[in-house]
């Protein structure tokens, strides 16, 4: 325990704000509701624009207060404001795609985080302060978004899942190494958005196809044909 | 660097232009124009770099390993342009698709030969992801082109799990620069590979350990190594056949290329065997390889979709380049290197083939294909020739190079080469007891031949052919320029 008591203010504030992007995640996993679903991944967004803002202020690296607010705009108001738009015209705003388990869920969730802690446990040995339990924290959230797709029924709450994991990447590289390349930042930004854009294409072809979007109904192809 | 940029900028513009363009005649011919376009600047490209050696700056490296497949891929996306025409024309007449979709078709097209290009030619690792990403994003839309309910599902799995299995190859990445951000001063610098590659010794094998297997992970999904397989057949069936053309052809490739790049790093910093085995990424990708190759060996004898059938023969053909590339050393590298090119020319081959077949019959299930060389022999013997190819039959290419995968293996793991031996009996007669009756079959009464053009489908099998016959010492040279690059030795 000592170790987190002998930490800079920045670093603790770093540390608590993984901390709550980690809740956000558990938040995810848990909300039936769609809308409530992406109203918490805008949640996320911002956590995560302000932990950049927060290391920008930290270094002194003008490119990622650029980069925070590219996030802010980019995860914490369009993204779901897309998503929200585009679960309006599909009639599914209020619906709710609930989840089977919620107790044997949340401990599955729960284990995961323990796994990635161990995973991680390996780079401590070579950085200093927190990059290891920050390292630790947004692969647990890599993880939750990759269980929450295994999970969710409905093809807007799987995007949600997907692009979750892209916050725990992003996390990871703002808060674990002082944010990447601006180029490559860029690149990754701009595959997001198109990737948001296509998705609603996808979610209306879903929709004419099977008139529904429980993409459990996707199962004409299989690997050995009948 | 002229041939570079014009090797990048046709496809971009083609693809832009083409999104516009609204008669399907002039935009068909556009397409072949630009494609061959990109092509000869490709092949100036290569010519360049062999004669005077790697060049490039910060944002593009060109090296013998890059621009061959550089080349390859230019070649590659040239003929199927030529295959597409008469195809989507085809597609065109019977309803299958509208105006505005074979827009689509044309400018995703481009846009996908676009990012294969950026993805060879850049020097920032982080780049290659977005890239790679970007063709994800760039061909989702195409296999759904027809909108059937398979095909949008086909589109979802293909988007899902590519973008699921990719976002962990960037996380591999953000791990790459966490190590590499201690050993490299500059750390916008920290990402690119003539750095990274230079100062390979001193990143952290601990970090390097656990980024490769989500480098792995990520970019085997698009290598489509099982079990992260499930995405391809799908992709591969439901969308347009030049688009499976060049998925198999190119986009495989291309994902491997970025899986041997990282092994290169990985093992440089792995070397001294202190916190890993120094061979730790040369075993991940020899098990996945060989899993790869036996298990789509299997799966072959229980397809009844053409398309799926040869989807699953590119499945087991990359497990073995990536079972060759993690085996390492020069006799294995350069077999694999001579397999990609051979496989990704002799399976683009056989798509042009299979499309037409598809057409000819009105269906992809096989049991309906029949009688294709008394309809149209020229089809029914390129699909021939090509499945004798790619089974790996003397003279063609693809047999030169398994037979040196299979020397090295002898080499170095001679328990190996039974499974080996085994999976490429196993695939052989997979192939063979579907296409025995679609070539020779009886005709079915109303089937009749297509205005076709066989001309990429010759040009394939011919220099596949050549390869194997007797490599040109030029090409010979230039493969051995990339396994001194790869393993620091070469083999002539």
């Amino acid at each position: 325990m000592n170790r987190y008591l002998e930490l800079q203010l920045v670093e603790q504030a770093i540390i608590t704000l993984a901390a709550m992007i980690l809740v956000t995640s558990f938040a995810l996993l848990g909300q039936s509701r769609v809308v409530a679903t992406i109203r918490t991944f805008a949640w996320q967004g911002w956590l995560l624009a302000l932990t950049t803002a927060l290391v920008a202020w930290d270094i002194g690296h003008p490119h990622l207060y650029l980069s925070a607010f590219l996030t802010a705009i980019l995860k914490g108001v369009l993204i779901p404001w897309l998503l929200t738009r585009q679960a309006r015209q599909l009639g599914i705003l209020r619906a709710v795609d609930s989840i089977v388990r919620p107790g044997i869920t949340l401990l599955i969730a729960g284990a995961l985080v323990v796994f990635c802690y161990g995973v991680a446990l390996p780079i401590g040995q070579l950085v200093e302060g927190v990059t290891r339990d920050v390292v630790a924290i947004s692969l647990a959230n890599v993880m939750l978004g990759m269980f929450m797709l295994v999970i969710r029924r409905t093809a807007v709450t799987q995007v949600v899942g997907f692009m979750a994991m892209e916050n725990g990447i992003f996390f990871a590289a703002v808060a674990a190494t002082q944010g990447m390349p601006m180029v490559v930042e860029l690149g990754v930004a701009f595959d997001v958005l198109v990737a948001v854009v296509l998705f609603g294409v996808i979610f209306f072809h879903i929709r004419d196809s099977i008139e529904s979007l429980d993409v459990d109904a996707l199962n004409r192809l299989s690997e050995v044909e009948k | 660097m002229i041939a570079l940029a014009l090797t990048l900028l046709f496809p971009l513009l083609g693809a832009i232009v083409l999104g516009w363009l609204a008669r399907p005649n002039a935009s068909s011919l556009l397409n072949i124009a630009v494609s061959a376009a990109g092509a000869i600047a490709s092949f100036v490209l290569a010519l360049n770099v062999l004669a005077s050696g790697p060049a490039g700056g910060k944002l593009f490296y060109i090296d013998p390993f890059n621009v061959y497949l550089i080349a390859l891929t230019a070649l590659v996306g040239f003929t199927t342009a030529i295959f597409s025409r008469p195809y989507m024309a085809h597609e065109l007449e019977q309803g299958r698709i509208g105006g505005g979709r074979l827009r689509l078709y044309h400018a995703s097209f481009q846009g996908f030969l676009f990012t294969m290009q950026l993805a060879l030619s850049t020097n920032n690792l982080g780049i290659l992801w977005v890239a790679l990403e970007g063709a994800t994003l760039a061909t989702v839309l195409l296999v759904s082109l027809y909108r059937t309910p398979e095909s949008v599902e086909a589109a979802w799995k293909y988007f899902i799990l590519c973008g699921v299995g990719i976002a962990q190859a960037l996380f591999g990445t953000v791990l790459l620069y966490l190590a590499a951000s201690q050993a490299i001063p500059d750390t916008d610098d920290a990402l690119l590979w003539t750095e990274l590659y230079k100062h390979a010794a001193e990143l952290e094998p601990s970090v390097m350990g656990i980024a490769f297997v989500f480098l792995m992970v990520g970019y085997g999904t698009k290598v489509g190594l099982v079990p992260l397989h499930n995405w391809l057949p799908d992709a591969h069936s439901e969308g347009p056949t030049p688009m499976s053309a060049v998925l198999s052809g190119l986009l495989l490739n291309v994902a491997l290329y970025a899986l041997v790049r990282v092994k290169m790093l990985v093992d440089g910093s792995l070397a001294e065997g202190t916190v890993h085995d120094p061979n730790l990424a040369g075993y991940l990708m020899m098990g996945f390889g060989m899993l790869s190759f036996i298990v789509a060996g299997l799966f072959l004898h229980r397809q009844r979709d053409i398309k799926r059938l040869f989807s699953y023969s590119s499945i087991e053909h990359m497990g073995l380049m990536s079972f060759a590339f993690g085996l390492g050393g020069p006799l294995a590298t350069f077999g694999a290197l001579l397999h990609m090119t051979v496989h990704s020319l002799t399976k683009s081959a056989i798509f042009v083939t299979v499309g037409h077949a598809c057409q000819i019959a009105g269906t992809q299930s096989m049991e309906q294909i029949r009688g294709l060389i008394s309809t149209q022999p020229n089809v029914g013997w390129g699909l021939l020739i090509g499945t004798v190819a790619i089974a790996g039959f003397p003279p063609f290419g693809v047999f030169t190079s398994e037979f040196l995968l299979l020397s090295a293996t002898m080499d170095a793991w001679p328990w190996l080469t039974i499974p080996l031996l085994v999976g490429i009996a196993v695939a052989f007669s997979g192939l063979f007891r579907h296409l025995q009756p679609m070539v020779f079959g009886i005709k079915p009464p109303g089937q009749e031949a297509l205005k076709i053009n066989m001309l990429p489908v010759y040009l394939h099998l011919f220099l596949v052919l050549w390869l194997g016959l007797a490599i040109p010492g030029f090409i010979a040279g230039w493969f051995d320029q990339v396994t001194q690059l790869i393993t620091g030795r070469g083999l002539l």
